[in-house]
């Protein structure tokens, strides 16, 4: 298969990037799509050029390092798939594709396709956990949980922090990635005690970040590829005007 | 003499009686030392986390760009803990014997007791932090045997049992950043160690954004940096694994351990074709309910579908009768390698066999099979592309874990004082073959409940020193660490680093992967260094060692997986035995199966750097068996 590629070119943070054209030849339609990508970087730089920085590191869907915009939709838009799991079998030979890092303001470009998302980390920080140290724990089974309750803090959990409802969102909203975070702890009782205080803060996190309002338009649940539902939304903000009128602070 | 300072006394009392004699830092005092930790998976992050919380000013280190994307995060099938909640039978003994003859006997016993005990307490632990473990209606911890255990005693959170519980790690850590308790260093790679007076007293790193090298100094080095299963190229592990932090530690005086145990799983995805970049692990799982087999004759190339039953080798079920398709991982390994190294593989380039499932289809019902397995048949059918309902899967052995690693005493400190070594980058507890979900278990037992008690003995007990990092020994460092990235840049040859990445992997695979022998390993030796060679001479890495050049970090990567491979070969060379994972092709019963030469090589192989890559000196730990009996695996 032969494929033209548009991808995103941009030497640094603060500079400004453009689009550079590429032919990728030899591809076979087995090769995952960052596969792909290796492929064109071993050709450029056997011809001298600068291979395009990309980020990646399980290549099976599951540390959220990859990050790529394709056609205009991140991680490309096959259901509940990451791009490192999209394969080149499902793009049409000779087509063209374009290839752009995430974009937000909140995610600033470092390099080519690579940003920062650090931004996440310290919305963890302003709350994602439960404040246990370690030692001292009772048994396990001390506290029995619902397997309904255990399975809707499960599928909450199952966020892999990669950015992508940002990335589609048209404001830039992080609520997805932090309305699982909420509702993953604020689902289970060891989540109880700090329940309102970590919606609080978690909101209040973000907008410092800069990452935009929820207008609720459904793009964010629509590529994540954990498949998140748009109702750990709903669960933030319950649990965050409830703090609010309670006075809780972050 | 290597000390490994295991306590006296019973086994059973080992670890409460080092408790208390190991002596202790005053909690005031604590603040007052620094410990830096490389690594934020399941080992460093616990670590981490809990040694701020003991009072210890730490700083973590990692090459991702968070530290919730370590590759602890892709474990699927669970962790294994002694709880006995389903009354089975289990008990810390049991969940000792077995990780010992599961390593087959080659693994430190007191070690193994002690990752036993605290294995209750890491369920506990891990529930109080939120960890979404599965349950039973009843609201109570769900279990279940796995890889081959005949008790139920793994805990897991579906198939994403790693990713739950670094979550749960990395939430530990999340709020000891915001306390100001631990400093975070994302996107930073450890380079090299650096020694002062002996004592490992701290790090040079690159900063992978702005490509910046700076020096680190510490009272103490801890280094959770994983598995060095890359050395093969490919592997289940992430394409970002490395050996780099050991390996450098090794060249630093460090011993390194039984660099040639490593574990191949025998249900991975198999290789499609030249440009694959990584393997994908299959569960363990689907070997209840799928039949292993190949065709009789080798060449046969009809598809499944058109090889009647007469005419298919069930070679599981036929040479293990009573485990058939259960058998443990090295055994089913290497008897899929065998089949195709007779022509009876199928797939593309022949190395794969199938994993049948419409016996099973027949008999439970397609939507059975569905609700067991449903999300592995959708992965497989992403990458492989075809419909596992309807044709058989393919499977073959690939890569995926190491139990070789940094050489550990019962302290968890290298033989150089100050360096302490969790996780799988430690050699200590898996012998020569790990058992399903124990890799979990041990990373959190090494970083909440073993390192932060033994590291206070080591300050308690030496000279308090965290020396400037304007002394001569950082700077020096520091200058080779400069000095090699500008040589790779410098280079300006003609091929790609993956090319030697591929080429050398591919060489380690063929000759020190699921069958070994003498001459295969002596043709090893006499190639790695002529690819290490060209590769100094040859390779081609543009662009500069400042700002983001993957290219370049991947080639430092490279350039230690090119030393390390060799030091691999020597040991499988030298230990001319079959034991676990490490099969030399000389050794074998009657029925090809791996045996043991206890009397010559029950102990721990320890390679100290001589300053000849071909020429390390080998250190010998014995291992020494106070209370169990050592027996041959049986699986028949
Ligand atoms: C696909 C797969 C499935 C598995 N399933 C299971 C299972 O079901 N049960 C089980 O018990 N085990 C399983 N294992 C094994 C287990 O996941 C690992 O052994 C374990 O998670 C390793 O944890 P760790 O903390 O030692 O290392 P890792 O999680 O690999 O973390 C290494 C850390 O070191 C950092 N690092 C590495 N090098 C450097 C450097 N030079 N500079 C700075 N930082 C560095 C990395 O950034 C990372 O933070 C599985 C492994 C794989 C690959
Ligand atoms: S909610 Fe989905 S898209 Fe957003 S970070 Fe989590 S996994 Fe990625
Ligand atoms: S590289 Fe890990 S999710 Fe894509």
């Amino acid at each position: 298969m032969k494929f033209t590629l548009k991808i995103w070119r941009q030497s640094g943070p603060e500079k400004s990037g453009h689009f550079e054209t590429y032919e990728a030849h030899d591809i076979q339609a087995e090769m995952s799509f960052l596969e792909m990508l290796d492929v064109l970087n071993e050709q450029i730089t056997i011809s001298g050029g600068q291979p395009v920085n990309f980020d990646s590191d399980c290549r099976e869907g599951i540390c959220g390092m990859c990050s790529l915009v394709v056609n205009g939709i991140p991680h490309g838009g096959q259901k509940g798939t990451t791009v490192c799991q999209l394969h080149m079998r499902s793009f049409a030979d000779g087509q063209t594709i374009t290839i752009e890092p995430w974009r937000a303001k909140a995610f600033p470009v470092l390099k080519d396709l690579v940003v920062d998302r650090s931004a996440f980390d310290r919305i963890i920080q302003s709350g994602g956990y439960i404040s246990v140290n370690t030692g001292g724990a009772p048994d396990a089974n001390a506290l029995p949980i619902s397997k309904d309750q255990a399975e809707m803090a499960f599928d909450a959990a199952a966020c892999i922090g990669c950015g992508a409802c940002v990335a589609a969102c048209k404001n830039s909203s992080a609520m997805l990635f932090a309305g699982a975070k909420v509702t993953h702890l604020n689902t289970l009782p060891q989540g109880h005690p700090e329940k309102y205080s970590r919606a609080v803060s978690i909101v209040v996190s973000m907008d410092k970040e800069g990452f935009g309002a929820c207008t609720v338009t459904g793009a964010c649940a629509a590529v994540c590829p954990k498949e998140i539902p748009l109702d750990v939304i709903s669960k933030l903000n319950r649990d965050y005007a409830v703090g609010i009128l309670k006075g809780v602070s972050a | 003499m290597l000390d490994s300072k295991i306590p006296s006394g019973p086994l059973a009392q080992k670890w409460d009686k080092h408790r208390f004699d190991l002596k202790l830092v005053n909690p005031a005092n604590k603040r007052k030392f620094k410990v830096i930790v490389v690594g934020s998976g399941l080992a460093g992050a616990s670590a981490a986390a809990t040694l701020s919380e003991l009072g210890y000013k730490v700083q973590c280190f990692c090459y991702q760009d968070s530290p919730r994307r370590a590759h602890s995060i892709a474990a699927q099938g669970g962790i294994n803990a002694a709880k006995n909640y389903q009354n089975d039978g289990d008990s810390v003994r049991r969940l000792f014997y077995d990780t010992i003859k599961g390593g087959d006997f080659r693994a430190r016993e007191a070690n193994v007791y002690r990752l036993a005990q605290v294995s209750t307490n890491i369920i506990d632990q891990c529930v109080a932090q939120g960890v979404p473990f599965a349950r039973e209606y009843g609201g109570h911890l769900a279990n279940r045997s796995f890889g081959g255990a005949q008790v139920s005693r793994t805990f897991y959170a579906r198939g994403q049992t790693g990713q739950q519980l670094l979550l749960g790690a990395y939430q530990a850590l999340s709020k000891q950043i915001a306390k100001g308790a631990v400093q975070m260093f994302s996107r930073t790679e450890m380079l090299e160690l650096v020694l002062v007076n002996g004592h490992a007293k701290g790090i040079i790193v690159r900063d992978l954004t702005s490509g910046k090298i700076s020096r680190h100094s510490a009272d103490a080095v801890v280094l959770a940096t994983g598995g060095y299963g890359n050395a093969f190229y490919l592997s289940t592990n992430a394409v970002g694994c490395n050996v780099t932090a050991t390996y450098r530690a090794f060249k630093k005086g460090a011993l390194f351990a039984n660099p040639c145990y490593t574990q191949i799983h025998p249900t991975c995805i198999p290789v499609n074709g030249d440009h694959q970049s990584k393997l994908t692990l299959m569960s363990e799982s689907l070997r209840n309910d799928g039949r292993v087999w190949v065709p009789i004759k080798a060449g046969d190339h009809r598809p499944a579908s058109q090889i009647p039953e007469g005419e298919r080798d069930y070679f599981l079920e036929r040479k293990y009768p009573s485990f058939g398709n259960l058998a443990p991982r090295d055994i089913s390994s290497r008897a899929a390698k065998e089949v195709c190294d007779e022509g009876r593989g199928v797939g593309p380039g022949g190395l794969g066999v199938y994993l049948d499932f419409s016996d099973a289809i027949r008999r439970d019902g397609e939507d059975a099979i569905r609700a067991r397995y449903g999300n592995l048949f959708q992965m497989y059918e992403k990458i492989a592309g075809e419909n596992a309902y309807q044709t058989p899967m393919r499977i073959y052995p690939a890569v995926h874990y190491t139990m070789g690693g940094l050489w550990v005493d019962y302290n968890l400190m290298s033989n150089i004082p100050g360096l302490f070594v969790i996780g799988e980058a430690n050699f200590s507890d898996h012998g020569a073959n790990r058992l399903g979900a124990s890799a979990l278990m041990q990373g959190l037992a090494d970083g909440y409940f073993v390192l932060p008690y033994t590291i206070g003995n080591y300050f308690a007990t030496t000279a308090k020193s965290c020396p400037a990092e304007s002394s001569q020994e950082f700077s020096q460092a520091e200058i080779q660490v400069n000095e090699r990235l500008r040589k790779l840049i410098s280079i300006n040859g003609s091929r790609t680093v993956r090319s030697f990445h591929r080429e050398v992997g591919q060489l380690i695979w063929d000759k020190c992967g699921m069958a070994r022998s003498k001459a295969g390993l002596e043709d090893a030796l006499r190639r790695i260094p002529a690819i290490r060679a060209e590769f100094w001479e040859n390779v081609k890495v543009t662009g500069e060692p400042e700002g983001i050049n993957k290219t370049l970090e991947h080639a430092g990567r490279v350039a230690d997986f090119l030393e390390f491979g060799e030091l691999m070969c020597l040991d499988a060379l030298e230990r001319d035995e079959s034991c676990g994972g490490h099969f030399r092709t000389e050794h074998q019963t009657p029925d090809g199966e791996a045996k043991r030469n206890d009397d010559q090589f029950s102990h721990v192989s320890a390679w100290g750097f001589s300053g000849n890559l071909a020429k390390p000196n080998l250190e010998k730990e014995p291992l020494i068996y106070e209370e169990v009996t050592m027996s041959q695996r049986s699986y028949k």
